[in-house]
Formats: structure tokens, C-alpha cells, sequence
């Protein structure tokens, strides 16, 4: 294809006065796209996806010239779309700049949560050619009156970073908008941007319209290559512990090589390994260098104020979680350092990518193991993405309470045909499989809550016109969609602002705010207990209102140890990566030599189980029988099978105590001892690790899961069910608010069929639970279980036996709580 | 993660202790008896507070068709809250078989719910009140009282050396709180011990008064560390009677967290 034939004039003076040429795939790209089709294009970061993406649109818009004022009102040309707010900026000032050196007519205009109302209602009358947006802001645009002669004219829907987007809610909601732009501008055509994906052909599917009579899929442009990363797994003569996650060991080596670099990335899997880190880092930060932390509970104007200094090039290192996984451009990043294992090979990928925005140059990346399984993890990851292995997750069902907040969006919109919306929404392939039965729930749900019990008809949302379409019963419906727009639910979180006590001993008022920690951590803090947050020590004051108060202590030690946050279970294809490893000794080469002393350590006392064969380990410690089930399936699988399984063992007479799971193993201790049992013919592994352990007992203790109430809430609060909590209007205390867990018992018990407990298992079956991978495995292990009866710990055990007593779970504990704190009552009385 | 399972010796203990504290015949295991100003009465884990003395049954903010009272507003909350609500109150009457209810305010989460209650539910109440008192005290969710229910309604109720009424009424008048049975601010407590805690409700009791908990099944908690319950009691002797799943634990407010 010969580049100076194929563009626009502007576009070619403008390449050649920079010196550049159009890549290959850019006009590749174009070309596809002015012939109609619908495109994804696949490539690493710094490949010029961006420009790829909008050159159609530019192109299209210059032939197209200005348009003469007093013309016929024009809708938007271009939609944009992007999972970030900052993004969405980033972007319209990068597109700005070449738009401006070729002196285009083109307005370009970004619209999110933080565009003033102003600018919206303006953009609603007088659209720009290039709208740059969210999904919510799509979903909203969609559910006004005006949404027709908005989207009418449209060409082009440039999707970015779609290969994070399609697997979550927001892509769902995204999916169900692009159906209904399709009946407003059966004309336009898709771009996708995506990162490297197991299955683009999911992606190409999902960027044209499914149904009965699917649309071809979008033609896949795929740049691959780009210079191979530089990685290393951190070389340290310090011993590499046993357990644990924090990689302190290796604090000294990581700030030599922070010393060594211009700027350097820290990325961390947790909130509470970015605080613990950051803090430690200062702690031996003789130079003094500027050293910033960044996660997602910060202060937004913090973040903001870091990421400034980052694209300046003012820092020298960021200690960052996954908000800095994606997208925005800064500065010159020479080194990233990857603490803790990295849990899947295209995350670590992509996150490698951050280094050096420039696809020809090499990344250069460090990773830091934290324990000597994730020195096997690293290794794993590490020989798969030279493999260019990915194991980025599948696209999935769409979820049902997406579809019940879109449902009444389009009755928002205008009173909608129910057979019309039932063919737009399996045009969209997360709902491609969607019953027409599960639809007609779905609205009854909408409308009056969808319950056996029919007591709420004469207060519907929505209500069937004669003509048998649906429409919203009143101006509060539309109001209320609006204002609980979105799939991204917050926990209950409150503020933590730092306050100062003055002379008197009274806690001040003002003072900074630091950013938003769960309310159920905040609750079991007293006065004067220490935690650690925002890169500070801080002492817990009180809760007032919807504020924490903390204020600054001279501790060094916080008393308590961590809180909830983000963690990723390992992926199926890294964790068949480790099972190989470990199952081939001569791969073993390849590990430091202590790891390698305690795998050959491992296959003297007890055995290295092969790849497809699930060990058990038994042996007695203490006054207890332990069993280790190295499953290798991720923490969220073994967590699930930890529960199952006491309750087996419970029914086999083992006596269990409790257990603990990793992302490696599970460790299950009981009273009994275990080994003699199943060497005694007594209790049967095979039967004890059955499939049908899915039935009955997961019922069962799905009941009682706090797992399945956190589930629960989040699809409330989507669906629709009751409102979201705006902030400034909750002080009145949590009394006037309705708790989700109470909403599900009362549910549970009488209607336990309910459309949205249907939504909530499968939520919980693909999430938190991880059933449906806990069954693969359990398909997997069947006629391949060993068992190993030790008089002691194995060394392959030592790893989670660390564990036991140390991590916690908030909201599983039970009444045995309440019994030790009423004894003491009870001892006092007696004293 | 870890999680703790309950044994069958642990439970026996439970239950062993929890007999000390049911010196009253035909009471249920479970309870906890106590003295508020110096009368009589038992907690019970369902949250009923059982006045053996004047063989008086005491619930509190019942909040009957909350579910109904979202639902009009456009927040279609399970139907089943009011069913829910009374069959544990039917369970607790079936219990004690007082002589006479007091449903302590809030008996109905808005003004329009007793006038909308669907008729099985209102001959369930009916049922209930045969044969014995039954006292509506008015709260801030329904002050305007019941239409078609059996009893009386009233704000404030004196009786058997105790005063009862919704909304507990501030320290600063000492006298009138002494001997107080309120509602209005469904307690609630977190014990911590170790690494875990839990959140329940609970009676609060300082000797002089008590706060009860919210019977309702969708009424929810509030924090016993609130502001809204500062001020309210002498935190020296409060203690917190939470319910648990068989019975009541009662645990010392300043040693709630350990």
C-alpha cells in the first residue's frame, strides 16, 4: 500500500515534517475501516494505537470539511470510549496536537462524571465532531430523549483498551449501549483497541452484532513483535523467605536499583504491600530521593498530584497497585520492578509495557518474588511471556443486573417495545444467549421487583402503555436511574481525614484528607490503635460522621496489621506453569539455588507431584493433624474448597479445626488424625475430593457465606434494587439506610428463586468463589490423587503452614467471638 | 484465609454457661437475666426483653412494612419483612405468653403502613393480641399511631416502677432516665478479639435504663460507639447484651474490643 496515495494531504506534509511514516498498521487499519469493515487492532504499547484508532475518523472528517454555521443540527461524527476518566484527557490532548499542526476542523471534546453540567447540556445542543467518553457517560447519553438525534449521524466508535474492558460489568454495559447505537446509526462501524488477548476471536465477535443472524466478525489487524523485554528475576544474597508476601528481605536491593535508574515503577499486587513498601523504602532512603506512593484509595487530588510529578519526570519512583496499570502516558520510565508474583503472564506483560512507551526499544523489568513459590510463579511468568503466552480471562455471560439497570434506561429513554429490545440486547454478545424468558424476569423485576408475592403493582417503575410498550411511571424513575448510573460499586467506605489535637485535648477540626479505607476495617479500630495508610503511620481517633479522624503518631510499628484490598488470584495458565515446573527437575536449573535445595529437599522426605496429580500431604504437628492439598488453582478456588471440605470432614468424623489457602495449597487441621484415617481405609480421598461436593454442601454453605452477601449487595445496588449512598447524604447514621445482608436473608428465606439471587450465584460462581475453575480441577485430579502419610512437616508445607494464625478474613468469624468476649464477663463476676 | 469451625464440646460449654444466668423456671436456655433499676428482666436472644414481674413482653422498632415503605419510593425491598418480623414475634409471645405487649415505637416504618398492611398480616396480629394487653407506643417513623389494630395507642407508658418510650431521653435529666425502657437507636455492638470480630445487636443496660434492639428484620444497627448513643448511658457500667444465634452474650462496653 503506498502511504502518500492513501492520505489526505494534511496528513502526509504532516508525517513528512516530522520525519515519520506512517506504520503499517496504521494504514492498514484505515484502509479496512473506509471499506466498511469493523476492525480490531491488536498490539502491544507504544505501537501507535491511538493514532491508528482515530485516523479513519480524522481522514473522514477532513474530506468531510467544516460544517457551514446554520446547517442542519449534525450529531457526533466519532465516539470514544475509554475505561478511564484520565484516559479520556490524556487522549483529547494528544489528539489536539496533531489536529492542530494540520490546522483541522475538528472539534474534539471529552465528557465524564467531572464535566460541568454546563458543558454537558451544551454538548447535548451543539455536539463536537469527537466525543471522548466513558461507558456511564454512553449509558446516560443513550437514556435521554435526545439520544436519536445525538447518535444519528455517527461513523466510528473507537473502543480502547477493550480487552480490559469486555471482561468486567462496565463492559457489559457498554456491550447493551452499542446495540441500542446500532438502531440510532445502523451505519457505524467499530474500531477496538486491545492489548494482547488469549482470544481475539471473542473480541471480534464482540465488536459486531450477534443474534439470530450474527454479523461476520470485525477483521482482526495484529502487530506483533516489538523488541523483547529485558526481565530478571531479582538476584539477592539475602535468604528468600518461606512465607509471606512483602518481599522485605529485598527492600536494600530494590532502592539500589531505584539509585541505579532515572525513574523506576514499583507495581505491587495489594494496597497494603504499596503502604508497606512505600514506608519501607523511606526507611532506608539515605539520598532522599522523591519517592511517591499511588492506589486507588488515596485522595483523588493526591493521586492527581503524583501522576503530575510523574509526567514531568520530577519522581524517581512510584510505588503503585493496578490503577496505574493502564493506558496514560508518563514520562520516561526506565526500570519497572514487579513485587510479589505477578499472577498472570499477560498482566505482567502489560505492566512490563509501562516501561519505555517505545515498542522498538526493549522494557527492562526486575521482579521480586515474595516467598520461594512465587520464585516458581516468577520463573513460570517469566519463561511465558517470552512465549508471549496470555491468559488474559474470558469475556464471559453478561450479568444480570446490568441488564435490569439497562433495561430501565431504555424506558427512560422512551417507552420501549418489549420484542424490539429483546432482539437489540442479544445483539450484544455478552447477552447473545439471553432467554426470552430471562428477559421477561428481568422486566418484571424492573418493574415491581419480580417477586412471587405480587404486592408492589400499584407502586411500579415502569408500566405497559396500551400499545403493549413500557414506559417509566413518573419523573422520579428517570431521576433515580440517573443518579445510580454504573457498575462500579464502592464498598462503604468513609474518609479518613487527619486532624490535630490542640492544647486542651480536643480533636480539631479541617485538616487533610487522606483518601477512603472500609468502613468494616475502620469499625473494629478503637481509640489509639496504629494503622498504616497513606505512606503514614496514623493513629485511629474516631468516627464522626462519615469521617474517620486518625492523627499523626510517632510509632513506627502499626498495631494493625492490613486491610482489605484488591488481590488477583493466580491464573489457571500461569498455575499449570508452576505444576510443570515443579513436576521437571531438569527446569529446576533455572531457580536460585535455595529453591532449588528445597525442592530436592521435597522429593527426599515426601514427594514433587506430577503435573496433572493433586498431592496430599498428612502429618501430625503440635496437638494437631494437618492436611496440605497442593492444588495449585488460585486463593479464591482453595478458599471455596477449604469450606467444602471441613464440612466433609466434619460428616467423616476428622474433627476439623479450620484451614488456611494460598494461591499454591490448601491446609485443612483437625483434632483426628487424618493420615490414619485414610490409610486405614476409614475416609476415602477419592470420595472426599468428589465432584459432587458442588451439590448439596455448596448450597448449603453458600447460605451462611459472607462471600455471597458482598455479591448480593454489589448486584442490588446495580440492579437498581435500592439506591446507592451518595456522599454528603449519609450523616444521618446508618439507621435510616437499608443493610443489603439483611435484604438477603429476608429474600433468601422466603423467595430463594429470586431473579436476583440467580443474578448473585452466578456473579459469585465466576468471582469470588471461582466454583467453576474449582470444578474443573476437581474434573481434573479424579484417579490422580497421592496421598503421603509424614511423621513431619514436608518442606513444600512450610510456605502455608507460615500462614495459619496470620492471615484473616473480616466478616467470617462466628459466634465463638462472642462466647471468649461474654467469658470474661463471666470470669469478673466470679473473681 | 482461616476460618474457624464450632465443635460440639464448644457448643456444650456455651449452654453450660448460659444456664447460670436462667434462674427463672420455664424461661428458655439462652437468656439473660438482668436488673434495670432494680426490676427484673430477661433478655432474650430474639430480642424481646421479658419483665417476669408484670408478666410483660417488650419489642421495639418493629418497623412493619419497611419493604412497602421502600417500595414507594421506588425501591422494590423484599415483600416479606412484615411475615418475617411478626413470626418471630409470634415465636417470642409463644414463649413467655405475656400478659401484656409493649411494641416500643416504630412500630411501622411510615405513617401509611399500619393503614396499607395487607389483611393476612393484620389478622396475624390480631391472632397474637388475643387474650392479653397490647400497648403501641407512638415513634418518630409512625407518631400518628395504628388504624385498625388491636390496643392502645400512646407516647409514653408508666408501669411496674419502669417508664417506657420511644426515644431514650437525654442525661441531663438524671431523674428521667432512671428506670427508662427506650428504642429509637437499635444498638448495636463489634467484639474483637484477636484478628476477628463480630457486629450484633444488642440490649444496652447501664443498671439504670435500658435501650433495646431493633426487632425488625430489616431495621438494621447502629453502633454502640455512635455519637447518637454518647451521653446516653454511664459508660462505667454499660454492658452490652448482644443476641447471638441461641443466646445472649453480654459483654462489658469498655472490653468490646478486646
Amino acid at each position: 500500500m503506498d502511504s502518500a496515495v492513501d492520505l489526505p494531504a494534511p496528513f502526509a506534509r504532516w508525517f513528512a515534517e516530522k520525519g515519520w511514516s506512517p506504520r503499517a498498521h496504521q494504514l492498514e487499519l484505515l484502509a479496512r475501516a473506509r471499506s466498511g469493515e469493523n476492525t480490531l487492532l491488536i498490539a502491544p504499547t507504544g505501537a501507535g494505537k491511538t493514532l491508528a484508532g482515530f485516523l479513519p475518523s480524522l481522514t473522514d472528517l477532513v474530506r468531510r470539511g467544516k460544517i457551514p454555521p446554520g446547517s442542519a443540527f449534525t450529531g457526533i461524527h466519532t465516539l470514544y470510549v475509554s475505561p478511564l476518566k484520565a484516559l479520556t484527557v490524556d487522549i483529547e490532548r494528544n489528539l489536539m496536537k496533531p489536529v492542530t499542526e494540520m490546522g483541522l476542523a475538528v472539534t474534539v471534546e471529552n465528557r465524564t462524571g467531572d464535566t460541568p453540567q454546563s458543558k454537558r447540556q451544551r454538548q447535548r445542543l451543539s455536539p463536537p465532531d469527537i466525543l471522548l467518553t466513558t461507558p456511564e457517560q454512553v449509558a446516560l447519553l443513550l437514556a435521554s430523549k435526545e439520544a436519536e438525534r445525538f447518535f444519528k449521524d455517527l461513523k466510528y466508535i473507537v473502543l480502547d483498551e477493550l480487552h480490559s474492558l469486555v471482561t468486567s460489568k462496565r463492559g457489559h454495559l457498554l456491550s447493551l449501549g452499542l446495540g441500542r447505537i446500532r438502531r440510532h446509526a445502523p451505519q457505524v462501524k467499530t474500531i477496538g483497541l486491545s492489548a494482547t488477548v488469549a482470544d481475539p476471536m471473542e473480541l471480534q465477535r464482540w465488536l459486531v452484532p450477534q443474534g439470530e443472524t450474527p454479523a461476520p466478525p470485525a477483521s482482526l489487524v495484529h502487530v506483533t513483535g516489538g523488541a523483547a523485554p529485558d526481565i530478571a528475576i531479582l538476584g539477592t544474597e539475602k535468604r528468600i523467605p518461606w512465607g509471606g508476601h512483602v518481599s522485605s528481605y529485598a527492600i536494600d536491593d530494590v532502592y539500589r536499583q531505584i539509585t541505579r535508574h532515572g525513574t523506576t515503577l514499583v507495581f505491587v499486587n495489594t494496597r497494603f504491600q504499596a503502604e508497606f513498601l512505600f514506608q519501607a523504602l523511606w526507611a532506608v532512603n539515605e539520598e532522599n530521593l522523591p519517592i511517591a506512593l499511588h492506589h486507588g484509595s488515596l485522595d483523588a487530588g493526591q493521586r492527581r498530584k503524583v501522576e503530575a510529578a510523574m509526567s514531568q519526570n520530577r519522581l524517581r519512583a512510584v510505588v503503585a497497585t493496578s490503577t496505574l496499570d493502564m493506558g496514560i502516558d508518563w514520562g520516561d520510565i526506565d526500570l519497572v520492578i514487579h513485587i510479589g508474583a505477578p499472577k498472570g503472564a499477560s498482566r505482567l506483560a502489560q505492566r512490563i509495557g509501562r516501561a519505555n512507551h517505545r515498542m522498538d526499544e526493549p522494557s527492562k523489568a526486575i521482579l521480586v518474588p515474595g516467598n520461594r513459590f512465587e520464585v516458581m510463579e516468577c520463573q513460570a511468568a517469566l519463561d511465558a511471556n517470552y512465549l508471549g503466552a496470555q491468559d488474559t480471562p474470558p469475556v464471559g455471560e453478561g450479568a444480570l443486573d446490568v441488564l435490569a439497570q439497562h433495561v430501565l434506561g431504555m424506558a427512560c429513554a422512551e417507552p420501549f417495545d418489549p420484542l424490539e429490545l429483546y432482539d437489540e440486547i442479544i445483539s450484544a454478545s455478552p447477552y447473545a444467549n439471553l432467554s426470552w424468558e430471562m428477559f421477561e424476569r428481568i422486566v418484571d423485576f424492573v418493574a415491581t421487583g419480580g417477586y412471587a408475592l405480587r404486592a408492589y403493582e400499584r407502586y411500579a417503575k415502569i408500566r405497559r402503555t396500551e400499545e403493549g410498550r413500557w414506559r417509566v411511571s413518573n419523573l422520579h424513575v428517570a431521576q433515580q436511574y440517573r443518579l445510580n448510573l454504573g457498575t462500579i460499586v464502592e464498598a462503604a467506605e468513609l474518609s479518613v481525614r487527619l486532624v490535630r489535637r490542640n492544647d486542651k485535648g480536643t480533636l480539631g477540626r479541617g485538616g487533610m484528607s487522606l483518601g477512603k479505607v472500609e468502613e468494616q476495617f475502620l469499625e473494629q479500630l478503637r481509640p489509639g490503635d496504629t494503622f498504616l495508610f497513606a505512606g503514614k503511620v496514623l493513629r485511629f481517633e474516631t468516627i464522626r460522621e462519615n469521617e474517620c479522624l486518625v492523627s499523626k503518631t510517632f510509632s513506627t510499628d502499626p498495631m494493625i496489621p492490613s486491610y482489605a484490598g484488591a488481590k488477583f488470584p493466580l491464573t489457571t495458565y500461569l498455575a499449570d506453569q508452576v505444576r510443570a515446573m515443579l513436576a521437571d527437575p531438569e527446569r529446576w536449573s533455572a531457580l536460585p539455588d535455595q529453591v532449588r535445595d528445597w525442592l530436592a529437599i521435597q522429593r527426599e522426605r515426601s514427594m514433587i507431584p506430577k503435573r496433572d496429580e493433586l498431592l496430599i500431604e498428612t502429618f501430625p504437628r503440635g496437638k494437631r493433624f494437618f492436611m496440605i492439598a497442593y492444588c495449585f488453582e488460585g486463593r479464591l478456588a482453595h478458599q471455596t474448597l477449604g469450606m467444602l471440605l471441613t464440612r466433609r470432614l466434619e460428616r467423616a468424623g476428622a474433627r476439623p479445626l479450620g484451614f488456611v489457602a494460598t494461591d499454591y495449597s490448601l491446609a485443612v487441621y483437625s483434632l483426628n488424625d487424618m493420615g490414619a484415617m485414610i490409610d486405614g481405609g476409614r475416609m476415602s480421598l477419592s470420595e472426599l475430593f468428589d465432584e459432587d461436593m458442588l451439590g448439596d454442601d455448596l448450597e448449603a454453605w453458600l447460605a451462611e457465606s459472607y462471600l455471597l452477601k458482598r455479591t448480593f449487595r454489589n448486584c442490588a445496588i446495580i440492579s437498581g434494587l435500592i439506591e446507592r449512598r451518595h456522599p454528603g447524604k449519609e450523616k444521618t447514621g446508618r439507621q435510616v439506610t437499608v443493610s443489603t445482608d439483611l435484604i438477603y436473608d429476608v429474600l433468601r428465606t422466603h423467595e430463594p428463586d429470586h431473579v436476583l439471587l440467580e443474578a448473585t450465584r452466578r456473579d459469585a460462581a465466576t468471582g469470588l468463589l471461582d466454583i467453576g475453575r474449582l470444578g474443573d480441577m476437581l474434573a481434573r485430579i479424579k484417579g490422580h490423587i497421592t496421598h503421603r502419610d509424614l511423621d513431619r512437616v514436608s518442606p513444600l508445607a512450610v510456605p502455608i503452614m507460615l500462614e495459619i494464625g496470620k492471615e484473616t478474613v473480616p466478616g467470617e468469624a462466628n459466634d465463638a467471638v462472642l462466647e471468649e468476649a461474654a467469658e470474661e464477663l463471666i470470669a469478673e463476676a466470679l473473681s | 484465609m482461616r476460618s474457624k469451625v464450632v465443635r460440639d464440646d464448644d457448643l456444650l460449654t456455651r449452654i453450660g454457661l448460659a444456664a447460670r444466668s436462667t434462674s427463672i423456671p420455664g424461661i428458655a436456655a439462652g437468656t439473660e437475666e438482668i436488673l434495670v433499676h432494680g426490676v427484673t428482666a430477661v433478655c432474650d436472644p430474639l430480642g424481646g426483653l421479658y419483665l417476669p414481674e408484670t408478666g410483660m413482653l417488650v419489642v421495639s422498632d418493629l418497623h412493619l412494612e419497611k419493604g412497602a415503605a421502600f417500595a414507594r419510593r421506588g425501591m422494590m425491598l423484599p415483600p416479606y419483612d412484615t411475615i418475617a418480623t411478626l413470626n418471630i414475634l409470634a415465636a417470642v409471645i409463644g414463649r413467655y405468653d405475656p400478659k401484656v405487649v409493649v411494641s416500643l415505637g416504630d412500630n411501622f416504618h411510615d405513617r401509611k403502613g399500619s393503614q396499607h398492611l395487607p389483611a393476612d398480616l393484620r389478622a396475624l396480629i390480631v391472632s397474637m393480641a388475643r387474650g392479653r394487653d397490647w400497648i403501641w407506643i407512638n415513634g418518630n417513623h409512625d407518631p400518628d399511631g395504628t388504624t385498625d389494630l388491636p390496643g392502645t395507642s400512646t407516647d409514653e407508658l408508666v408501669y411496674g416502677g419502669l417508664v417506657f418510650r420511644h426515644e431514650p431521653s437525654l442525661m441531663s435529666g438524671q431523674g428521667k432516665s432512671k428506670g427508662e425502657i427506650a428504642g429509637h437507636l437499635h444498638p448495636s455492638a463489634t467484639v474483637r478479639r484477636r484478628e476477628k470480630s463480630v457486629r450484633r445487636a444488642c440490649f444496652a443496660c447501664d443498671g439504670d435504663r435500658l435501650v433495646m434492639p431493633a426487632f425488625g428484620v430489616l431495621a438494621g444497627g447502629l453502633d454502640l460507639r455512635h455519637r447518637a448513643l454518647q451521653g446516653i448511658f454511664n459508660q462505667e457500667a454499660l454492658v452490652a447484651h448482644l443476641l447471638g444465634r441461641d443466646r445472649i452474650y453480654s459483654v462489658r462496653y469498655g472490653s468490646l474490643l478486646g
